[in-house]
Formats: structure tokens, C-alpha cells, sequence
């Protein structure tokens, strides 16, 4: 395939991708707003109004880019790894197995896919916490690269889920017993300077807690690690994906007999 | 004439130790009709599988146009389309996305994926269809949806597995006339099949494949050729007499209006019918008891399970 075609390949995926989460928006778009929506108002407007600063800031502004990140991060992750079961399991994934499109284009083209659902649900939620709050983004660019850096490692971690996944139970395990735990204990709701030394340690060999705080600065310029590692931490987890999930996808482990 | 389809030492062991293709050589000429017959489990949905790459072979090589699939797969895949066996679409995607969605992995622009669309919808009697969910479709219109959808890229190759199976006689005869029309136009047709009168007037060369092997390959009408016996079907007019018996033919009394005659290749229907007309007995219709290639078809497998027995 030259350029052009590898380009058309690209697209075609994540057009299709899109169109899917688009026409599925009941499922993919309201229910990650509703649920962000009910924290803002239980654990930023009511509970947060009794527990007081943090951070330096009230605790609804302090919550509201935790809440984004844990949007972001669920949804970049379940629109990959549903897509792709899904396909798997309807068998279309075929259509691509048997076209002349390399696999890298279709790692590349499932991750921007995930990517575009994390985004726009992250959009959608941000929107809402204005309902509740005012947020002045402190550092732009480093807001905008964390997202993205962080839906597209997610976006990976789906693919890798839905390849060894056998049935639809299979790809709620990952997001159930593992994303939501690391997420609520990634510093969402809560700093880790609250936590005992122990706790605080432990809490640093939390990818999520990082993601987090990285995000958390680069809108209210405040995080409770450092932001230079936690971006090199991504950068590291998004080349360990990227090389993993090809490697999946060349080998045919589990796509073909 | 190349071939448009080169396959050596074809192996295929699942990883439960089961051998589904034991050293498959064949070729297929470019231009050709060519039928894939078996009986279930005999290996043609594996073979087609590592065509496509869908299944891994263990050892072998496979040529499209010359093209070996390990070398340039890309290359390979562009000259070939495939109707798999089952349906393997997105049930909610519309008609006519799921064309421009395969014309895209295919690299084609979006206004030729339209256009290519359009064209063989239209072709397939799906235009109609085009904005509905494709699990709306009839059985018959989602075969009909895959066929379009292999050939949305123009291959040079087209591989159908059992496209017209659950299809009405009508709807089954308008493909063929389509595939017919394909075919003359240059493109190579793969055909697997169950309906063997199916392959008998389509196809022009044929291969038999029995538990991993090639056990015939040949012309379809060498093949037939080789049918030493025929049995007829003679609906009669008048009441036949209890065990009547035609000199020098096995005959079998069915009912009382309908006997069976086995014709010695040899032989000729001419002698059949004065010595009918001599026994009183005015003939009505006659037909083949069973396709002519269903006969072959079941005597190569009961000789190639011989085979293997003696081995």
C-alpha cells in the first residue's frame, strides 16, 4: 500500500469508529455525563461543600479534573476494547484480516477511534463541571498533551484487552477489577499528602495517580507528583503498548486460526 | 495461460493436533471456473482460509498471480476477494457503509468507494437496501451483500464459500447467471458447494478434497466422462406389472408408475425405450435419478475412504 491508501485505510477505521460511537451515543456518550454529572453534585456540591479546600483549591474545583481524567480514561478504554471484541466477535474484523491494510494502521486507526470517544466525552464532561465551577486552564498545551497522551494509552490497553478477551465477560474484568480500584485510588477525590507515609508510597506505583496529576496541573497548576516523570511514565507505557498490541496484532494471536 | 492461484505442500495441523490439510497441491488457471468440493471437515474452508490469511498454515506455500503471500501479503490480498462461509459483517452497519467502509480498507479514495458501492449494489439487487441496517437483510440479501462486498475492490481472484447456501432456487439461479457474468469478464472464480448440479453448470475445472487431500483434479467434463452407469427415472403411463424386469438392464420397480433403468455407459436410452414401447408401456418423463457429478462425487469419496482404510 502507498501513502495514500495507508492514509484511506486510516481514515475508512476511524470514520467507522466514530460513526459507531456516534450512532451508539445512549450508550457512549449520556451515561459517562450523567455519571460525572451526580459527582459533581453529591461529591462537589454537597459532600465538597463540608470538606473544605483542597490543594489550595475549593474541593469541587479540586475533584473536577480528576473526574475528566476518570472519563477520559474509561471511555478511550471501553470504546477500543468493545469496537474491537465486538468485531471479533461478529467476525467483521475479517474485512480487515483479509485487506491488504498492515497492522499498524489498524492499531493506529482503533487508537485514534479511542481516542476520539475520550476526547468528546471529556469535552462533554468539562462542559458540565462549568455548571458547578470555574476552571481557568493554567497550562494549555500540557492540559491538551495529557489527555491525549493518556486516552491513547488507554485506547492501546483496550485493544490488548479485546485480542485475549474469549466473551463480552472478558472485557468487563479488566475495567471492573482493575481501572475503576486504580482510578478511585489515583487521587481523583482525594490528595495523597492526606494519606500515611505507607499509603503515599504505595500510592506512587499508581500509573492512573500520575495521569491524574499531570492533568491536574496542567489545568489548576498543582499535582502531587512530579509532572516530568509522570509524562516520561506515559511515553514509556505508550511505546511498551504500542510495540505489545503489534505484536498481537502481526502474530494473529487469538484473530487468526 | 499463468495461474491465477499456485498452492504446494499445503499444510494445515490445528493446535489440537488435528491435520485439517495434509500436502494440498493444486492450480488454478487464470480465467477459470474452478469448483472446491468435499464433504464437511474434508479441508475446503481451511484451504480458503490460508488463501486469505485467516488461518496460518504449518507448511506450504501459496501463490495469488504469482505473488507469494508470505513475501508480499499485500500485494496478494489487493488481487483477491472472498464470500465466506458465514456472515462476517457488522449486523448494525448500513448496506451501503459496510462497501465504502471494505472499498476504504482496500485504500480506494471515498468517491471511487462510492462509486464502486452504487455499482455493485446496483448489480446485487441491494441499492434499495443501502441506507438499512444490514441485520434487516433477508438471508438471501446478506449473500448477496457479502458477494458485492468482495468484489467493492475489483479482484482478480474471487473465492466463494458455499455463497448460495439457504438461497431460493430463483435467487440462486440469478448469482450463478451474475457469477457467469463475472467470470466472463475476466475475473477467476474459487466456487465451494454442497449443491453439486451448482458446480456441474458453472465450472469448469474441479477438485475434490477428502480429509486433507486432493483426491481428484480435474476438467469437469473429463470427470464426467468418467461416469460408467447412469440410473433413469421413467414415469410411465399405464400400470407397470408386478416385477417387471427390462432384459439386459438392471431395472427396479419403484411404484406402480414409476420404474428406475441403470444405463451401462455402453449403452443407449434408444434400446430403452423400443423395448418399453414392445412391453406396451408408454413413457411419460424421464429424468436422472441423481446429478450426473453427485454420482462421481460419492463414488471418488467412497474409493478415497477405501484408500485410507488400506493405508
Amino acid at each position: 500500500m502507498n501513502r495514500h491508501e495507508q492514509f484511506m485505510a486510516f481514515a475508512t477505521i476511524l470514520v467507522k469508529e466514530v460513526r459507531r460511537f456516534f450512532r451508539i451515543w445512549p450508550q457512549t456518550l449520556v451515561p459517562p455525563a450523567i455519571t460525572v454529572a451526580l459527582y459533581y453534585v453529591i461529591f462537589g456540591s454537597l459532600i465538597g461543600s463540608r470538606i473544605g479546600p483542597m490543594g489550595g483549591f475549593d474541593y469541587m474545583q479540586f475533584v473536577v479534573p480528576g473526574l475528566i481524567m476518570m472519563a477520559v480514561i474509561t471511555n478511550s478504554y471501553a470504546n477500543v476494547v468493545s469496537s474491537f471484541f465486538g468485531a471479533k466477535f461478529q467476525h467483521s474484523i475479517e474485512e480487515l484480516l483479509v485487506s491488504p491494510t498492515p497492522e499498524w494502521i489498524i492499531l493506529l486507526g482503533y487508537t485514534m477511534g479511542g481516542v476520539a470517544r475520550g476526547v468528546c466525552v471529556g469535552v462533554i464532561v468539562t462542559l458540565l463541571s462549568l455548571a458547578f465551577t470555574s476552571l481557568e486552564v493554567v497550562h494549555p498545551w500540557l492540559t491538551v498533551l495529557v489527555v491525549f497522551a493518556t486516552s491513547v494509552l488507554f485506547s492501546m490497553a483496550g485493544l490488548v484487552n479485546a485480542v485475549y478477551a474469549n466473551s463480552f465477560d472478558d472485557i468487563s474484568i479488566v475495567p471492573t477489577f482493575v481501572l475503576t480500584p486504580l482510578t478511585y485510588l489515583g487521587g481523583v477525590f482525594y490528595s495523597i499528602e492526606l494519606l500515611p507515609p505507607f499509603w503515599r508510597a504505595l500510592s506512587q506505583a499508581n500509573p492512573i495517580l500520575h495521569m491524574v496529576n499531570a492533568f491536574r496541573h496542567g489545568v489548576l497548576g498543582v499535582s502531587d507528583v512530579d509532572v516530568g516523570f509522570a509524562l516520561a511514565m506515559i511515553a514509556l507505557f505508550i511505546v511498551a503498548l504500542w510495540c505489545f498490541s503489534l505484536h498481537l496484532l502481526k502474530s494473529g494471536k487469538r484473530l487468526r486460526q | 495461460m499463468s495461474n491465477a492461484l499456485s498452492i504446494r505442500q499445503l499444510r494445515k495441523t490445528y493446535a489440537n493436533g488435528h491435520t485439517a490439510l495434509d500436502g494440498i497441491d493444486l492450480d488454478v488457471a487464470e480465467g477459470d471456473f474452478f469448483a472446491l468440493l468435499g464433504p464437511n471437515g474434508a479441508g475446503k474452508s481451511t484451504t480458503i482460509g490460508v488463501i486469505c490469511s485467516l488461518v496460518r498454515k504449518s507448511a506450504g506455500s501459496v501463490e495469488v498471480f504469482g505473488i507469494d503471500i508470505d513475501r508480499d501479503f499485500a500485494a496478494a490480498r489487493r488481487q483477491l476477494g472472498v464470500v465466506p462461509q458465514e456472515f462476517n459483517f457488522n449486523h448494525f452497519e448500513r448496506v451501503g457503509d459496510i462497501l465504502v467502509t471494505q472499498a476504504g480498507y482496500y485504500g480506494l479514495p471515498l468517491a471511487l468507494a462510492r462509486e464502486r458501492s452504487e455499482k455493485y449494489l446496483g448489480k446485487l439487487d441491494l441499492w434499495d437496501k443501502r441506507t438499512q441496517p444490514a441485520r434487516n437483510l433477508s438471508g438471501g440479501m446478506k449473500r448477496r451483500l457479502m458477494i458485492a462486498r468482495a468484489l467493492v475492490h475489483e479482484p482478480r481472484l474471487l473465492i466463494l464459500d458455499e455463497p448460495t447456501a439457504g438461497v431460493d432456487i430463483e435467487l440462486r439461479r440469478s448469482m450463478w447467471e451474475f457469477l457467469r457474468e463475472i467470470n466472463a469478464r475476466g475475473t477467476t472464480i474459487i466456487l465451494t458447494t454442497h449443491y453439486l448440479e451448482e458446480a456441474e453448470s458453472l465450472c469448469r475445472n474441479i477438485a475434490i478434497i477428502d480429509r486433507g487431500r486432493i483426491v481428484e483434479n480435474t476438467g469437469m467434463r473429463e470427470l464426467l466422462r468418467r461416469l460408467d452407469r447412469e440410473v433413469f427415472v421413467f414415469d410411465v403411463s399405464g400400470e407397470l406389472p408386478p416385477g417387471f424386469t427390462l432384459e439386459g438392464y438392471a431395472t427396479r420397480v419403484v411404484d406402480a408408475h414409476t420404474l428406475e433403468v441403470t444405463v451401462e455407459r455402453a449403452g443407449n436410452l434408444n434400446a430403452v425405450f423400443e423395448r418399453l414401447t414392445a412391453g406396451g408401456i408408454a413413457v411419460r418423463s424421464m429424468r436422472n435419478k441423481a446429478n450426473r457429478l453427485e454420482e462421481l462425487f460419492v463414488a471418488l469419496l467412497a474409493r478415497s475412504k477405501e484408500e485410507g482404510a488400506t493405508a
